[in-house]
């Protein structure tokens, strides 16, 4: 018969549940008393090796099942068993087994908690946000252990926040399930603003870039030379005095006898420039995005 | 018995060469150097066009016609990988205007097909007798020169670095451009919904940039979906507004209950270069009696731009986007030298617009 892909994901499958319902006898066994009664700690902080006492002879089959691996280990029951820091590094709910040929196995429960607080995973967003926007800057940090366990008992988490100009301020958030968050302003100034998420030693910085909102109170001038007009813009700013950065397009638009001309120009040095040519009287205007600046009129005396 | 294997030789020799003149186009260039009409001079000249056999189409022309062999070449083959160069002339029809003895007038109406749909070229053919042919009087196109010179180009361009694959989950990266999408319409046109309006890059970086739109039914289900294509300028600079235009063929506006509009922008490396004018816009009618928008398009950059596609949006007495439509111009634009455009407006849409915005679209080829 051929076979298919598909046939052997579905055999694979099959001895994968195979497997498992042969295990599952021993992961529901209960506790009984016998001469290798297990007495574990209730919980364990990640990372911490420790051993369970055992008072019996000959050898037995151990299994310590976790929440990432399953260990399986052949062990002597005259002395103690010792479990591993590697076996532990991982936050949850574990269950060791105990079985040997001449009694019914034994096993007991434990639970393993996130060690000390050692990193942070920052979230800050966005990476570029206008200036003067309420509540448009949201910090999430994320509190783990050294081997990356979420750690859910409460900590407080301190942001730093460092304008580019004027004085830096912090702000503190009491991390909740693992997460501390904030929102906040961006500042009415242009610049980078690093935002850095400080818990005890732990520490992660991230950059925002606040820029320029929307331009304001656009203002052009008009230059006449022979038969052309040279329109310039003051200084494209946002109403918080930023300038807008170079590169940002703004629209000229003149409307004369040869009819209707527009140049999309883009600001070179905080100033947007265009020359055109004019036919008798003209009107012209600009604008920049959806703004709107001041119109100027030519009466065709150039 | 011999003369007859003679004769039967001489008649297949001459049937044969009668093909191979017929094959080798002797046939059109008989019609053409003995056009009767203007109409067949025009026809003529337009099948050596087609053929793209200039020098023939050239020797052809009435002497009088100002033009040379280089120019006339030039202009109908097209340069600097303008969009003429990848064109092929596919039909022109000839209509006769006025004729007076020994000069006729003549309508032409060259369509030529391209990889970005087709063009229409019309124009007004002065057509002359010499003795008993017609001959097409073909006046030298004007191509006007930029005297040397350096142009200083100092635009900003934007690179983007982004995050790296490696770093870990948390880590810092640049988001993508805040575009917003500051109007919509949509209309019923024959056999067709057409959704458009403007869409604004509101960042301070650019955007390329994708509107797409779903129509959808009464019970919220999708009825279909589309995206804008080509009717959009893709690559947004900081606060640039550009119209769009999502066609809905086969769909009727009476079966739509709402529309679900999406535009999605990434962060590209681009250049603020080249800035395009749109000078002397004006609706006016073209030969055809059409409505259009003409103008024309001046490159204020020192590169030339080989492929310029105009997109116009239309706005009725509200301010209300109503028609957005474009045109490709089979020119490249040259650096300062004017290269004219015009775009359809359907009818209604002329009769009822207050005002228009127009914005270029270009493709350069590297190098060049």
């Amino acid at each position: 018969m051929k076979r298919t892909l598909g046939s052997k994901f579905e055999l694979c499958k099959s001895m994968a549940r195979t497997a498992l319902l042969c295990m599952l006898p021993l992961c529901v066994l209960p506790v009984r008393a016998s001469a290798a009664e297990l007495h574990v700690p209730a919980i364990v902080e990640a990372g911490h090796g420790f051993s369970i006492p055992v008072a019996d002879s000959g050898q037995a089959s151990f299994y310590l099942v976790g929440p990432d691996h399953v260990v399986k280990r052949t062990v002597n029951l005259a002395s103690s068993l010792q479990i591993q820091p590697s076996d532990v590094r991982a936050a949850g709910h574990y269950q060791v087994i105990l079985c040997d040929s001449s009694s019914p196995c034994t096993s007991a429960t434990f639970e393993v908690k996130a060690a000390a607080p050692a990193h942070l995973s920052f979230f800050l967003h966005p990476s570029r946000v206008p200036v003067s926007t309420p509540g448009s800057i949201d910090a999430t940090a994320f509190v783990f252990d050294q081997y990356f366990n979420l750690v859910l008992t409460p900590a407080a988490v301190d942001f730093r926040i460092t304008p580019a100009s004027g004085a830096g301020f912090s702000r503190q958030a009491s991390a909740r399930d693992g997460v501390a968050w904030m929102h906040m302003d961006s500042t009415p100034h242009e610049g980078r603003v690093q935002v850095t998420a400080a818990l005890g030693g732990v520490e992660e910085a991230r950059v925002i870039q606040q820029v320029a909102a929307e331009a304001c109170g656009l203002r052009m001038k008009a230059v006449a030379s022979g038969n052309s007009v040279t329109l310039e813009t003051d200084p494209v700013r946002d109403c918080s005095g930023n300038a807008l950065p170079d590169g940002t397009v703004v629209s000229f638009t003149k409307i004369d006898k040869a009819g209707k001309s527009t140049v999309d120009t883009p600001i070179k040095k905080g100033i947007a420039r265009v020359q055109l040519s004019v036919q008798g009287p003209a009107q012209v205007s600009v604008a920049c995005g959806v703004v709107l600046g001041n119109e100027v009129a030519l009466n065709g005396k150039l | 018995m011999k003369w007859v294997l003679v004769w039967f030789l001489a008649a297949a020799t001459a049937v044969l060469l009668a093909v191979a003149w017929l094959q080798s186009g002797g046939l059109k260039q008989h019609a053409m150097f003995s056009a009767g009409t203007p109409e067949e001079a025009v026809q003529a000249l337009m099948s050596q066009i087609q053929a793209r056999n200039y020098e023939q189409a050239f020797a052809s022309l009435d002497p009088s016609s100002g033009t040379d062999l280089a120019s006339f070449t030039r202009e109908m083959a097209g340069t600097d990988s303008s969009l003429r160069t990848y064109s092929s002339l596919q039909t022109a029809d000839v209509s006769p205007l006025r004729a007076d003895g020994d000069q006729a007038v003549v309508r032409l109406r060259m369509n030529w097909s391209s990889a970005l749909g087709s063009l229409d070229d019309v124009r007004d053919v002065r057509v002359r007798r010499d003795g008993s042919v017609w001959r097409v009087v073909w006046p030298k196109p004007a191509f006007p020169t930029v005297p040397p010179q350096v142009v200083s180009v100092n635009y900003l361009s934007w690179d983007v670095i982004g995050r790296n694959s490696s770093q870990n989950w948390g880590a810092q990266d640049v988001d993508s451009p805040k575009v917003r999408i500051t109007s919509m319409n949509a209309i019923s046109r024959p056999g067709r919904v057409v959704i458009l309006g403007e869409v604004e890059n509101e960042d301070t970086v650019p955007a390329y940039l994708n509107v797409n739109a779903t129509l959808l039914k009464a019970d919220g289900s999708a009825l279909e979906e589309e995206g804008s294509f080509d009717l959009i300028s893709h690559v947004l600079l900081p606060k640039q507004v550009s119209p769009y235009r999502i066609d809905f063929p086969g769909e009727r506006i009476d079966a739509v209950k709402s529309v679900r509009m999406d535009a999605r922008a990434l962060l590209v490396p681009a250049s603020a270069d080249p800035v395009i004018a749109v000078s002397n816009q004006a609706v006016s009618k073209d030969g055809l009696d059409r409505n259009v928008l003409k103008g024309q398009l001046v490159n204020q950059s020192g590169r030339p731009v080989n492929i310029a596609q105009v997109l116009a949006a239309y706005y009725d007495d509200s301010g209300k986007v109503i028609w957005v439509s474009d045109g490709y111009v089979d020119q490249a634009l040259m650096p300062q030298v004017p290269v004219p455009f015009a775009v359809d407006i359907p009818d209604d849409i002329a009769a009822r617009l207050k005002n228009y915005r127009v914005i270029v679209n270009h493709y350069s080829r590297s190098g060049s």
